[in-house]
């Protein structure tokens, strides 16, 4: 168990989310991030899809009620326990009374708190997730708040932080490859109403750096640069759309829809953004840029290949961890 | 019976496909192909998701099973030989207390339409509306058949918070809000039953195909 000392309003539990449910108008929800919230996960020994805490916007502090592993990943809150710092990317055992404390995340939009065990609760649509917008999911449907006590599920194998050294492990943010400041590439597949751009807008689309705006949210992102046209007008039915599809409000003005988006939609599909890369649009800030490159499917499969390839070799490194001998 | 167009195929990111079978107009016979399409291809052990639309649907397959081509052609190949039996959707009724705080757009439906309250009230409780496909938010259901002289133009600003229960017009369409949200349709009234709860034993009410009769229970200017 552990208590919620301080939260905020952006603050959820989050695991991989609900596919499936999208013909019901049931969303994705889940992690911003989840290649994050995997990475820590694999640092407990965890299922890489079991439930943590989503940390945005605000900082959060915790109390655990018993000796348990913990994990932090995503963006960088410098961390404390009881007061020493801790670094990101990071995997050590809190003792029961121990505080936890996160700032915001400074270097990124989203950061991730797992316990060895992954926290308990009760799916609704297969998934622990929180669905902001459907009340439901997570905690009462609801952002974490003080005074909420969360349980963790008992573990048969204990965490490689409970037998490695007392200042824990972790990986090196070098291994995230984002350089603060640069933009960040976003590989696209060109969706249905992409050719129905004019070709000057088609140019405008690739040779743009657009810049992420204030208003966005887990359920869409805005993107402002030169605006873009069709050829003539469109009126589409509602179609079902998926997070990572890059739409064309009236407004010429590109919105991403993310985790939370919507199931259907009615405005033009200039693209999809792959898994890889939504989440370091997740992750970048206000004011940040970003620009498109475009893939076919076949270079999407092999770059999604590549991020398995690399968790494995993490959950490997974990495993070795865990074998070393108590000191 | 109007010609059955071909289905247009179109990739929706790394695993995704959409298939487009619209016309000019939404068409019903259209939709109820879409239909039995979706419910035999949901079938299909590597597709994860089935997602009607209007006159359309988005797939996504497993892409370790298949790919864009091979899911076109078996696609293609379901779309054209498809068998549609004419159903008779279940016959859901939802009863209503039309104008009020509840809802309090209708004078501008009415004023729009040149119509009362009331014989707005009676015009939208005589459609009967069909679900075409769910979605937007959890169990909210995207209907065809609202009287067309209710047709209203959506408000220039969307409202914040629009409560689940409101029944709403927006341009040609008519729905339940089901869960709190944002909204820039018409709020013409309130009913108490839940189109999604989630600790309904079935949290999702309505399914495509079914048909709508909404009933008066009061009606208030």
């Amino acid at each position: 168990m552990i208590t919620v000392l301080a939260s905020g309003p952006m603050i959820t539990l989050q695991d991989l989310g609900r596919p499936g449910y999208r013909a019901s108008g049931v969303g994705l929800a889940g992690a911003m991030d989840p290649f994050a919230l995997r990475l820590a996960n694999l640092l407990l020994g965890n299922e890489q899809g079991a439930a943590g805490i989503e940390i945005a916007a605000s900082g959060l502090s915790i109390r655990f009620e018993r000796d348990m592993a913990f994990a932090i990943t995503g963006g960088d809150c410098a961390a404390c326990l009881d007061g020493r710092p801790l670094p990101p990317w990071w995997t050590m055992r809190g003792r029961k009374g121990q505080v936890l404390g996160l700032y915001p995340p400074r270097d990124a939009s989203f950061a991730y708190l797992a316990i060895a065990g992954g926290f308990s609760v009760e799916p609704v649509f297969g998934s622990a997730s929180t669905d902001l917008k459907g009340r439901f999911g997570g905690v009462e449907g609801r952002a974490l708040k003080p005074n909420d006590l969360l349980k963790v599920n008992t573990i048969a194998n204990p965490a490689p932080a409970m037998a490695g050294p007392e200042a824990g492990f972790g990986l090196s943010p070098r291994l995230l490859d984002k350089t603060p400041h640069e933009p960040v590439n976003l590989r696209i597949i060109t969706a249905a109403e992409y050719g129905a751009l004019t070709p000057a807008s088609r140019d405008a689309f690739w040779e743009s750096m657009w810049r992420l705006e204030r208003d966005s949210s887990r359920v869409g992102y805005r993107l402002g640069g030169p605006e873009l046209q069709l050829d003539t007008p469109m009126e589409l039915f509602s179609h079902g759309i998926l997070p990572g599809v890059v739409q064309l409000p009236p407004s010429g003005q590109p919105v991403v829809q993310m985790v939370d988006g919507n199931t259907c939609g009615g405005y033009p599909r200039l693209g999809m953004i792959i898994a890889a890369d939504l989440r370091r649009l997740a992750q970048s800030r206000p004011g940040e840029t970003v620009r498109f490159v475009e893939v076919s499917q076949r270079e999407a499969l092999a770059i999604a290949h590549e991020e398995d390839a690399f968790l494995r070799k993490v959950a490997h490194f974990v495993s070795l961890a865990a074998m070393r001998p108590k000191p | 019976m109007p010609e059955i167009l071909p289905m247009r195929f179109s990739p929706f990111g790394e695993a995704g496909l959409h298939c487009d079978a619209a016309g000019a107009r939404l068409d019903h016979a259209v939709q109820e192909r879409i239909w039995g399409l979706a419910e035999l291809v949901s079938g299909w052990p590597h597709l994860r998701e089935v997602v009607p639309g209007m006159n359309n649907l988005l797939l996504v397959y497993d892409p370790a099973a298949a790919d864009f081509e091979a899911m076109c052609a078996a696609v293609e190949q379901a779309w054209s030989t498809l068998d549609v039996e004419r159903r008779e959707g279940r016959i859901v009724e939802i009863p209503v207390r039309y104008g009020g705080e509840a809802g309090m757009d209708i004078e501008e439906v009415a004023h729009h339409a040149g119509l009362s309250v009331g014989a707005v009230a009676e015009l939208h409780a005589a459609s009967e509306c069909t679900v075409y496909c769910l979605g937007s938010q959890p169990g909210f259901a995207y209907l065809a058949g609202m009287d067309e002289r209710l047709a209203t133009p959506r408000r220039k600003v969307p409202r914040t918070r629009v409560k689940a229960g409101s029944l709403v017009i927006g341009g040609a369409q008519t729905g339940v809000i089901s869960c709190d949200s944002p909204s820039g349709w018409h709020i013409i009234g309130r009913t108490e039953t839940k189109l999604f709860d989630p600790d309904r034993e079935i949290p999702i009410l309505l399914a495509p195909g079914d048909r709508i009769r909404f009933r008066i229970d009061e009606v208030r200017a």
